[in-house]
């Protein structure tokens, strides 16, 4: 089909490239350019090489955050991974009831992160509920410091950020699992195997790629993790901020009271390239599998 | 795991020796599938506890009274009572707030819909220099992470005057990357011999897109318009970084200014949060098929 006016295209174009290239494109460049500099919120902004990135490179601060983001990922990947999947097997089949369960346990996803962060900050304080059934049970003696221990403060963003991915996960893997073979699935129970063992033999590599997806959609999501961290710790990250991810120390430090452009530009470059390396290697895992 | 296999497996296996006799074999296969259904429900039963738990948990404790301890396993009242739901009220201007987070939602949905739907049209369906180095740029703004850029976004608000105002909210969302691709997408799949046929009765460009291809993709469209609304709805970060003054926060920034500054009241808490999520529960379980439709077309893609 061919456009009567040439000019056409782009006036239909004009809004949605205008917002790319203001908020989008534009930034981007401009960050590129900034971590070369030691512009601040105040201006400033002269060339400074690679003294950002030097600095970068011996501020705890900076590898704290670092530390965390990665362990973020190490963590919570895994669980994505396999979680949703579990979850997306027992709501399969239609049962009765099924569509009901099915939509509550997705609405997690549909809450606001600061709505649920503030929901689990108080399950999980020295007196609230987590702890209380933790003590019922007698698993432990006194309340679990979950929000004011560094460790146990970031495990319990993990998981909230669990927490509140299965049931987007769960319906990601819903579709993966309508295209495992039923007679696949038969056959391995006339011989004999149990529903681990079909889980592990049949279902698992039926929905292979789409683990790899959700694999590399939770890796992303954890590289750029702030609201659970700073509402759940009341905007501290912690004792001492030792909870901090890279996004939160991004905000700290570019848009804080010091308004530390140039730096804070060269700290969301190497978000950039965390995030870029989590989509290349999943890129190449993706190749390799097709190779086989 | 499921009745069909279980059903048939049974049966085959009981047609292949034929050991035992036919009413036993029922027996077994009903009380098998009995227990099937019971560990199937108990397990959705958990898992309703686990993450639907915390809601109910939370509204129980938004509507208890001061007498009433929140510390119990009971998670509801005796006494019901919307004394919390007017102290925040009293606290912050919530009802300001709803207008905001409404305002900069509806923006959203509508900017989105419009902007999508016009770019995605001109990608699925026209031919016209520098298209393929438009469909880059738009990739490359599902690539780059806002929080990547987001410094750099603020310092453009800024010198475009849109720090503390919700506008400034609204534009950096109002055509992701992601819409733009579902519209697209939505586009390519209509048969192009309709349009061809409009194009032959003298249709020009823009009253085919108005009035035939748009109304043909309504679905997509509903699907783009919840996700922008929801996204901004729910959105923190980005609201949290270029309003500054307590009067123009949005709901989610309000929310969390009320429990960190105000009040370690728990019950007012508790009431703020469900001021913040009733109605997108009310909207999902209103809307939940485009919810899921939606989580198909772009989750997977973007």
């Amino acid at each position: 089909m061919k456009a009567q006016y040439r000019w056409l295209p782009w006036l239909f174009l004009a809004p949605a490239l205008v917002i790319a290239f203001l908020f989008h494109l534009g930034p981007f460049l401009n960050t590129i350019v900034l971590a070369f500099t030691d512009a601040t919120t105040l201006g400033g902004g002269t060339f400074n090489g690679l003294d950002n990135f030097t600095s970068l490179a011996q501020d705890p601060q900076f590898w704290t955050s670092v530390r965390n983001t990665v362990l973020y990922a190490v963590v919570v990947v895994p669980l994505l991974m396999l979680l949703p999947l579990l979850l997306a097997v027992l709501v399969e089949r239609n049962i009765p009831g099924i569509g009901f369960f099915r939509s509550v346990f997705y609405s997690p996803v549909v809450a606001s992160m600061v709505v649920v962060g503030l929901i689990w900050s108080w399950l999980l304080s020295s007196d609230g509920a987590v702890n209380g059934v933790l003590q019922a049970l007698r698993i432990v003696q006194e309340p679990l410091p979950f929000l004011t221990d560094t460790s146990l403060l970031l495990l319990s963003c993990m998981l909230v950020t669990v927490w509140k991915g299965l049931g987007y996960y769960m319906v990601i893997y819903l579709a993966a699992l309508g295209n495992v073979s039923k007679e696949l699935h038969e056959a391995a129970q006339v011989d004999g195997a149990g529903g681990g063992r079909r889980f592990w033999s049949i279902t698992m590599p039926g929905v292979r790629p789409t683990m790899f997806l959700v694999g590399l959609l939770g890796a992303i999501a954890s590289m750029k993790v702030f609201a659970e961290i700073f509402v759940i710790s009341n905007g501290s990250a912690g004792p001492g901020g030792q909870a901090r991810s890279l996004v939160y120390t991004i905000r700290e430090v570019g848009l804080g009271l010091s308004g530390e452009i140039g730096y804070a530009s060269a700290m969301s470059l190497a978000l950039f390239v965390l995030t870029i390396g989590f989509s290349i290697l999943y890129l190449r895992s993706q190749r390799s599998e097709q190779l086989r | 795991m499921s009745t069909m296999a279980t059903h048939n497996a049974t049966s085959r296996s009981a047609g292949s020796n034929g050991k035992n006799p036919p009413h036993r074999k029922s027996a077994s296969r009903t009380r098998r599938k009995a227990v099937d259904y019971a560990i199937r429900y108990a397990l959705l039963i958990f898992m309703f506890i686990l993450l639907a738990g915390p809601f109910i948990w939370q509204f129980g404790t938004s509507i208890k009274g001061p007498t009433e301890s929140i510390f119990t396993a009971n998670p509801f009242p005796n006494q019901p009572t919307i004394e919390n739901y007017t102290a925040v009220a009293e606290t912050i201007p919530v009802f300001r707030y709803i207008g905001n987070s409404l305002i900069v939602a509806t923006s959203s949905a509508v900017l989105n819909c419009i902007f999508a739907s016009l770019a995605g049209y001109v990608l699925a369906r026209m031919k016209f220099r520098g298209r393929t180095l438009v469909d880059v740029l738009f990739l490359a703004t599902i690539i780059i992470p806002f929080e990547v850029i987001m410094v750099s976004v603020f310092l453009t608000s800024r010198s475009l005057g849109l720090v503390d105002s919700l506008l400034g909210v609204i534009l950096p969302a109002a055509a992701t990357g992601l819409s733009i691709l579902i519209m697209r997408t939505a586009f390519q799949a209509l048969p192009r011999e309709i349009e061809e046929a409009a194009m032959i009765d003298g249709a020009s460009d823009w009253q085919r897109f108005l009035r035939v291809a748009l109304p043909s993709v309504r679905g997509s469209l509903v699907v783009v318009a919840i996700f922008a609304f929801v996204f901004a709805w729910d959105d923190f970060l980005w609201p949290l970084v270029i309003l500054k003054n307590p009067d123009n926060y949005t709901l989610t920034v309000g929310i969390q200014y009320l429990s960190g500054t105000f009040t370690s009241n728990q019950r007012v808490v508790a009431a703020g949060t469900m001021i913040a999520v009733i109605p997108l529960l009310l909207l999902f379980f209103g809307l939940q098929r485009w919810f899921f439709r939606g989580v198909g077309e772009g989750g997977i893609k973007g």
